[in-house]
């Protein structure tokens, strides 16, 4: 170990404090207008199991999981590898059209900044 | 009246012709003046080349015969035919009739357009002139005629082959008005002058005759030919703001075109002449699966170009296209829509996907290979086209190895037709140094996707094939290896492999090397789009449907054992749903049909099972 995380003890890294209070929750709402087929997600995984960058931490469902609590500083950093190949629509046993809501997230929170 | 005391009403067309004539140069030279230096040079190295007659050939034929549109439906490119070429014929020979009958070729301008104002009679008692009167009268009967089939298909589109017609904007409306009322107006004003002079040709004096019946023609005269001209001349303005901007823009677009100016990046000028030469003819609208199976009808190319040209492109409009080239098929202007299309998005996306940090380059195999084969994403989803594509390079004793074993490589195409073009351009560069380690001299490809943008984006040492191309050489090398069988197959050209790069014949040679082709009804550059497409971004997974099963509808109407296709995405999209007649890659049917290893080495014979024909193949 080196750096800050030296020291004894446990640690929460901040992105992983959950404050539903203070998050913002609003983001999956609209994109779930933008894309009303997000609603049909179960988070059974399929799309994180066959992503072509899950290696740079790309997940579908943990997105989806992500930006449900609001944790969108995250999300924008996990985004960012993604390729939009779209495998993880392909997959989808609920038709959730995953590879739109990502392209629409990168545009909302692009317009968000 | 003596055309040299030049009466009022000439005044409007005047007006009008000369804002025309101001206006195009300046508007013309201001986008001429984005081309860069290059740019220039390549138009100057090409325009003392026999490619600038070609392209008044093409002048000929596409601005004024219309002979795509011919081809399309006869009767839409008679319409456009007579409107284009009948009023250019009303000009020449017009002005020829002018200067026969005058002996000088510089009489005013508006002389030929109101000859019959001043002489009704045409050049009096000579057979030359009663040839004019003859010939002027027949071309407005053809501008007549046409402009009836272009009333009508406002009204009844389908008797000229089209489903709907173009939704217009206002200027469009204005400058339609207008056109519309050119000709019957002049109809009119040669009919009420011939009808008082009591001569003139056998169509307007006719006409002349049965208005003289009840009209009184006499105080008609002067304004008829007013309404003539402010028509004229109300059209000559609203022309540049309306899609008749088209008329004079295409013969520009189509020197610079054989200029050699279309640049794929569509950074010059040439975009410019492309988004202001579409006439709004709205074939595209005709030939999209999105209208004519789900329903889409904003979105369409006539209406992504209009955008282009008054503005930006709405988000919907720019996201909610497959790509699939069926419009820049059909366009009688061969707009290079899709490329326009993809810059549009580009330019939304530019700021919103930066490039990408990619990992480094791991060391890939040391193992000296021939072949080196990439299965791409889609193929991963579909892995018997993988299994089928190794089985044949080892029966064929191919050394090979496959780039995206542990499926981590994008060809970077998905990222670049959603306009994340810095993002796709650090995939490339990855893929790239991917590709150039492994040492293979030649890159096979099952995916229509990644090759075309393998051709298209990548700068690579080796040549690259798709699978199609590939196995179809094996089989002429090797023919041995296959064995031919009596199942019947119907071929699905993907986008990207078909109209996207143009092979069409090499798997159509497999399938009869193999089986029996069954044709379809849209095949080859008319091929139908699977509905699978990842260029569509605002597609509902149910409009999908409806376009899928309307072309596996199609596929599967002469009956065959198998739909074929060559593309993973393409197979994926019509296997999803319940399917009687299955869908195979053609590198499964060609896995399928190898010569079983017994027949082929005898002496071996007992250590493989024999393979029953007709399996099921699909996973």
């Amino acid at each position: 170990m080196n750096g800050k995380n030296d020291k004894w003890g446990f640690h929460t890294e901040k992105s992983n404090l959950i404050t539903l209070d203070s998050n913002d929750r609003s983001l999956v709402n609209i994109l779930a207008e933008q894309v009303p087929s997000l609603n049909s997600c179960f988070f059974c995984g399929s799309c994180g199991a066959t992503c072509t960058a899950s290696d740079d931490g790309m997940n579908f469902r943990l997105v989806h999981l992500l930006l449900r609590r609001g944790e969108l500083q995250t999300v924008n950093k996990i985004i960012r590898s993604c390729l939009l190949c779209g495998k993880c629509t392909l997959v989808c046993p609920r038709n959730v059209d995953t590879r739109a809501v990502i392209y629409n997230l990168k545009i909302l929170i692009h317009e968000l900044h | 009246m003596n055309f040299t005391e030049h009466p009022a009403f000439v005044f409007p067309f005047v007006v009008g012709m000369l804002f025309i004539f101001i206006y195009l140069p300046v508007i013309y030279v201001t986008w001429l003046r984005k081309n860069s230096l290059a740019d220039f040079k390549t138009i100057l190295r090409s325009i003392f080349t026999t490619n600038t007659l070609k392209a008044v050939r093409e002048i000929f034929s596409e601005c004024l015969l219309h002979r795509r549109i011919f081809r399309y439906n006869i009767r839409l490119g008679y319409m456009h035919m007579s409107l284009a070429f009948g009023w250019f014929l009303l000009i020449v020979v017009g002005k020829i009739e002018t200067m026969v009958f005058t002996h000088d070729g510089f009489n005013p301008p508006y002389l030929p357009v109101f000859f019959k104002y001043f002489y009704p009679s045409g050049i009096p008692d000579t057979f030359k002139g009663r040839f004019f009167l003859m010939i002027m009268d027949l071309l407005l009967i053809l501008v007549l005629s046409g402009l009836f089939l272009a009333f009508l298909k406002r009204f009844r589109s389908r008797v000229l082959g089209m489903k709907r017609t173009t939704k217009h904007i206002f200027p469009d409306r204005i400058a339609l008005t207008f056109l519309w009322f050119i000709f019957p107006l002049r109809w009119f004003a040669e009919s009420v002058t011939a009808g008082i002079a009591g001569s003139g040709g056998f169509f307007t004096l006719g006409s002349g005759r049965a208005l003289a019946s009840f009209l009184p023609l006499e105080d008609l005269l002067l304004p008829s030919w007013w309404a003539y001209s402010i028509v004229l001349g109300g059209f000559f303005f609203a022309l540049p703001f309306s899609r008749y901007m088209h008329i004079f823009t295409e013969v520009v677009l189509i020197f610079l075109k054989y200029w050699n100016l279309a640049t794929p990046e569509r950074q010059n000028a040439y975009a410019d002449f492309e988004i202001n030469a579409c006439s709004r003819c709205g074939i595209c609208t005709n030939v999209c699966q999105l209208s004519a199976d789900a329903g889409i009808t904003h979105s369409q190319a006539v209406y992504f170009l209009r955008d282009l040209r008054y503005g930006t492109p709405e988000r919907p409009v720019l996201e909610n296209c497959f790509l699939c080239g069926r419009c820049s098929q059909a366009c009688p202007v061969e707009i290079g829509i899709d490329q326009l299309r993809i810059a549009g998005r580009k330019r939304m996306m530019n700021a919103i996907a930066p490039a990408a940090e990619m990992r480094p380059v791991v060391s890939a195999n040391g193992e000296k290979v021939d072949v080196l084969y990439f299965a791409g994403c889609m193929s991963h989803l579909t892995p018997g086209i993988i299994d089928a594509t190794r089985e044949i390079l080892t029966r064929a004793g191919i050394r090979f190895s496959v780039l995206d074993d542990r499926e981590e490589v994008c060809c970077g195409r998905p990222a670049r037709q959603a306009g994340f073009a810095d993002q796709a351009r650090s995939i490339i560069a990855r893929t790239t140094a991917l590709i150039n380690r492994s040492g293979a001299s030649l890159l096979l490809v099952t995916c229509p996707i990644c090759y075309k943008v393998f051709n298209e984006e990548y700068d690579l040492p080796i040549p690259v094939e798709h699978h199609t191309v590939f196995l179809n050489r094996l089989m002429t090398e090797r023919p041995s290896l296959f064995r031919k069988s009596s199942l019947r197959m119907s071929y699905h050209d993907p986008c990207d492999l078909g109209r996207g790069s143009g092979i069409y014949e090499q798997p159509r040679s497999i399938i009869r090397r193999t089986g029996v082709l069954v044709s379809a009804a849209h095949e080859r550059e008319d091929a139908l789009c699977c509905g699978g497409s990842l260029a569509n971004l605002a597609i509902t997974p149910r409009q999908r449907t409806l376009v899928t099963d309307s072309a596996y509808q199609m596929l599967t109407a002469g009956n065959p054992d198998y739909v074929v296709t060559s593309c993973p995405l393409c197979k994926k999209t019509f296997a999803a749903g319940k399917r009687e007649i299955p869908v195979a890659d053609i590198a499964e049917i060609a896995r399928m049909m190898l010569q079983p290893e017994e027949i082929l080495h005898p002496e071996k014979a007992g250590e493989a099972e024999l393979e029953s024909e007709g399996q099921e193949i699909c996973q």
